[in-house]
Formats: C-alpha cells, structure tokens, sequence
C-alpha cells in the first residue's frame, strides 16, 4: 500500500504519521563509514574528534540523515513518492564507546496541499533531549 | 589559505559511470538500519514495479561523494577536508536509484560564500542514468573553517 489521494486529504497539519527510536553504537559508525565512504577520522577516532573541539566520536550527519527518514518511507509505501529531502545538520551526536546513542525521530505532517496531491513532513530528530537536525523536511506526493 | 572566490559558477567535468550494485544498496541499507524489504528482497521491489533493488533516497551521497573528491583534488580551490563540516544536505529526486543503474555525476559550484573567517560552499550534483535523464540532485554546503 502507498500514500493515496484519499488518505493524504484526510490528514491535518501537525498529524503525527510515524515516530521510531534508532540506537547507534560505535560499530553503527564503521558499517555507515564503509558503506558511504566517509572515513572522517573523527567518526571513529576520540582522540582526533577531541582535538578540533568535540566531545569525542560523533555519529556522520549522513547517517543520521539517512536514518531519520527510514519512518517515512515506511509509511509512504513507495520511494518514489518522495520528491525532495532536505536538512541542516546542527548538532552532533556523540555516540559513547559503551553505551552507544539513542535517536528519536517524529515524523508529523508540516504542510498539506490536498489539491495538489502533495505534503511536507517535518522531522523532529533529537539526541539527548536536543534537536540534531534543523530544517529537516520530506516533501512528497500522494501516488 | 583562504577559498578561492572564483570556484562559484565552476562546472566540473562529469564523474566516469558508477554501476549501482545490489549488494551495494543492501550494504547501504543496512548502515542507514532500513528494515526495508524494497531494499534487500529483489521480489519484494519487482512486486513493486521496479527493476531490481531500490536504493534509500540518501544513497545518492555515494555519487556525491565521487564529485567531492574532485573538488578537493582542485588545488586552485583551497579547501582542506580536516576543516570541511557538512552544514546542510538536500535531495531533489525524478525517481529513486535501483540496482543496475548506471549513473554520472556533473557537479556545479552554485555559490561561494565567506563569513567571518569561514567559507560556505554549495554544490549542486546532477546524477543522471545512462540515458542521460535526471534520476536526483544531490545539493550540500559545507562549511569550511578558516585558519585560526
């Protein structure tokens, strides 16, 4: 099943439509550094991360971007419903070497064209009590 | 060294074609924890009328990724990746990547901006298949930090 015409039309803006917790640990990070290609020593090295003024190894924003929209595309159905994804990366998410990080993401409807087939789904991503991301927005069309 | 102000409006050359593989996307998937099945069931996503696998919509940072190496490698643009932080990302997309795609990336440096002793670099990534049509365009700012 993927986002319809219908169920679009029924939504209301500020709608919850999918909410997930993601744990991220260290070894999280090495698979997101292999399979990307980001090898940022920072994303694995205390030492490094600490020297240019962060608390230590911080999850790649890519991965938190690339997680963050899992919820959505679950409830769309389809991927190609999604015309445009965008964020600002604003805080990092350290990930501790024994205790890992805890993402959440909230999904909620932002804007709503009925008319036109289309919405815009707002990401709420926090860590710590704190928003991750800024601008976090999936714009997509009912299919 | 400081970022050269001319980079704005600079068309690199198109990146050499990228075979989109499958164990490739189910590699990526995993990594971005997708538990979904259009990603790593070839018959889930040819049920959903698709070719083959499909790619999670941030899988195009790996083609990104190619058009960043050739801004670094540009020694007339000054940029030094131990100062580089990702300052937003965005996604345009005609349709999503699948397996079997074969993609080409033609970044553009859409503007070069400075404040205070950073810089603020956007690039645009035109993927495109191997027919030449749009499949996304990958847009990033970075920010790169000025020498203290």
């Amino acid at each position: 099943m993927s986002l319809d015409l219908q169920t679009l039309a029924a939504l209301s803006v500020g709608d919850v439509i999918a909410e997930r917790d993601f744990s991220l640990t260290r070894d999280s990070l090495v698979r997101y550094a292999g399979a990307s290609g980001d090898f940022n020593t920072i994303h694995y090295r205390d030492d490094i991360a600490k020297s240019v003024g962060l608390d230590g190894v911080l999850a790649h924003g890519m991965l938190t971007m690339g997680l963050a929209v899992q919820p959505v595309l679950d409830w769309l159905g389809d991927p190609a419903l999604i015309d445009d994804y965008q964020v600002r990366f604003t805080r990092p998410v350290y990930v501790d070497a024994e205790t890992g990080a805890t993402v959440s993401v909230i999904a909620k409807v932002g804007q709503l064209d009925a008319e036109a087939g289309t919405a815009r789904i707002d990401l709420v991503v926090s860590f710590n009590e704190a928003t991750v991301l800024g601008k976090a927005q999936v714009r997509v069309h009912a299919g | 060294m400081s970022i050269n102000p001319e980079l704005q409006g600079r068309v690199y050359p198109q990146t050499p074609g990228y075979l989109v593989g499958r164990e490739k996307i189910r590699e990526f998937s995993r990594a971005v924890l997708s538990a979904n099945p259009l990603n790593f069931d070839v018959e889930a996503a040819q049920a959903a009328g698709y070719a083959d696998l499909v790619a999670p919509p941030t899988f195009a940072i790996v083609m990104q990724e190619l058009t960043l190496q050739q801004l670094l490698a540009d020694e007339d643009a000054g940029i030094e990746l131990s100062h580089v932080v990702h300052g937003d990302q965005r996604f345009s997309q005609s349709r999503p990547i699948v397996a079997g795609d074969e993609l080409t990336a033609t970044m553009t440096i859409a503007s070069v901006k400075t404040l205070g002793g950073n810089a603020m670099i956007t690039s645009e990534s035109r993927i495109e298949d191997a027919e030449g049509n749009h499949v996304v365009t990958s847009i990033s700012t970075l920010v790169v930090r000025g020498d203290s």
